[in-house]
């Protein structure tokens, strides 16, 4: 199935429980380099959760999660500080760190890094922080607080915190959630823009079923838009590039209940996943 | 038959584990230089005003308290050495740890608890720090080492104030015989009980504050219950630590 390429994040039969009772029941799935895994789900049907257990920050009843070939299943909190490492995690309202400046928070898991840093280290780690949020466009707001920022600038700088490492692996929790239309397609753009130009794999946990269709049929143009948009823009993707790939997971009451193309999930004769992608 | 205590059994348990991780981290690299010294600010500095406002007053009270049963017994010049031995022993350490309880306690509680549920502790957890040493070992290290110093400062102005009223305001000692008498009156063992114990509720009062914030669950009304909860239970055990410990000085011979 993986036609020899090891898979980047994988999920064997992972059950988690809480104490109301199981939130992620029985769900497998693999992730290959270079895809876009769309999951999305109604609140409360564990999707948070599962990316939650992908990165090791819950951990699964039963089941196994295999992590760039690892098994983090049972892995001790140091290794897996390790293996997180490569992994870019962008949490629901961003999860930004209140106490630390923008540059702060950005700077944070390169600086995290580094026992003793020295003069030139700062220096391009300082480099590196307004490269990343140059990237989220949002360079002047280096010395802002989080609390002094919007909603959606928040999100932006989540995104920037999450890839300033450039991780193969990014994994955006709702990126979208509690947005209005325009911020939210601007978000939608920047996940598209980082998948795009640094070829990362991607999991998005959302909602929206727009999301997913940006993700699935749109790709970033580095070159200046109609618009005159120096930044680059979104352009209708032809499907020629090699690996890309959008697959769609749709999660309910904890069970995956649907994985495959946009096409079958728009063809599904299901009602759930009719009403769905409906909405 | 005895389900009811399955849920204060494991919350103690819980709380050993993160206070045995706490402690072991102070072995473990990386250590937070800074965020020790920004704790000792917060918690030391910053607890300063209230400190040095109710030891001055505690001080005052017991030498009002004591001038008239004294003087029943014409015993007015021993007011210093009650004082002091009360002071050092017993109301400097509890009452200061009450303060900081009610002030910091609650205030790591409600940092830490705020952090919880809007995930910053995951993200810290993601970009690869231990939280447990980044935010706890920091609170109980600088806790440790600025409470008995808070203390020693409560019950020096505690004793001023005593001075103030007995010799001053009240004439019932000369100046030089209520600090003689106050100076006499301490022995090694009750020094060394006065700062035990601040050394010992300063882990508690940490810790406490440290526990229920990481644990805190369900939005702003979480954060409200966890804070109460840091203040009611630090406080709870400031009182029994405080038994054992002086039990356990006033069992040891002179």
């Amino acid at each position: 199935m993986n036609n020899g390429v090891q898979p980047i994040l994988q999920f064997d039969s992972v059950t988690v429980d809480f104490d109301a009772g199981p939130v992620v029941e029985d769900v497998s799935f693999v992730v290959l380099p270079g895809e876009c895994r769309v999951i999305l789900g109604a609140a409360g049907s564990g999707k948070t959760v599962l990316l939650k257990t992908a990165l090791g920050l819950v951990r699964p009843a039963s089941g196994r999660v295999w992590l760039f070939g690892d098994d983090i299943t049972n892995l001790s909190e140091e290794r897996l500080f390790q293996i997180r490492a490569r992994v870019g995690m962008l949490f629901q309202e961003g999860a930004l760190f209140d106490s630390q400046t923008v540059e702060e928070n950005v700077a944070y898991p390169l600086l995290s890094r580094i026992s003793s840093p020295t003069r030139q280290q700062i220096t391009d780690v300082e480099a590196r922080v307004l490269e990343s949020l140059k990237f989220v466009e949002l360079g002047h707001t280096i010395e802002k607080y989080p609390s002094e920022l919007s909603g959606g600038m928040r999100r932006r700088v989540g995104i920037a915190r999450a890839t300033v490492t450039e991780p193969p692996l990014v994994l955006y929790d709702s990126p979208t959630a509690g947005l209005d239309p325009i911020t939210a397609n601007t978000i939608m753009a920047l996940v598209a823009k980082e998948r795009d130009t640094r070829n990362t794999s991607t999991v998005i946990v959302t909602h929206r079923y727009q999301d997913g269709q940006l993700m699935a049929n749109f790709r970033f143009d580095p070159r200046i838009g109609p618009n005159g948009e120096s930044g680059g823009h979104l352009v209708p993707d032809d499907h020629t590039r090699v690996g890309h790939k959008t697959i769609f997971m749709v999660m309910r009451d904890g069970k995956l209940v649907f994985e495959g193309s946009q096409s079958e999930l728009e063809n599904s004769a299901d009602p759930y996943l009719h009403k769905f992608v409906r909405r | 038959m005895f389900d009811f205590l399955k849920a204060p059994i494991s919350d103690l348990q819980d709380f050993v584990i993160l206070a045995g991780k706490a402690m072991a981290n102070l072995f473990r690299k990386p250590h937070y230089a800074d965020d020790v010294a920004n704790q000792m600010d917060q918690i030391g500095v910053g607890s300063l005003p209230i400190v040095l406002l109710v030891g001055t007053f505690s001080g005052v009270v017991m030498a009002l308290q004591m001038a008239k049963a004294l003087s029943q017994y014409g015993a007015t010049g021993q007011v210093g050495q009650i004082v002091a031995i009360t002071l050092v022993r017993e109301l400097g350490p509890v009452l200061t740890a009450l303060l900081v309880a009610g002030r910091v306690a609650s205030g790591i509680a409600s940092e830490l608890g705020s952090m919880k549920v809007t995930e910053q502790i995951d993200a810290m957890r993601a970009l690869g720090t231990d939280p447990l040493q980044k935010l706890v070992t920091p609170r109980m290290l600088a806790a440790a080492f600025v409470l008995p110093l808070l203390t020693i400062i409560s019950d020096y102005v505690g004793i001023t104030g005593g001075w103030l009223t007995a010799s001053v305001m009240l004439h019932l000692t000369t100046s030089a015989q209520y600090w003689s008498t106050a100076y006499k009156a301490l022995g090694f063992l009750d020094i060394a009980q006065g700062l035990v114990k601040p050394f010992l509720f300063s882990f508690l009062i940490s810790l406490v504050g440290c526990f229920q914030g990481m644990r805190t669950t369900g939005g702003t009304q979480g954060v409200g219950l966890a804070t109460t909860q840091a203040v009611v239970v630090a406080s709870v055990w400031v009182f029994v630590v405080d038994v054992v410990v002086t039990q356990i000085f006033t069992s040891v011979p002179n």
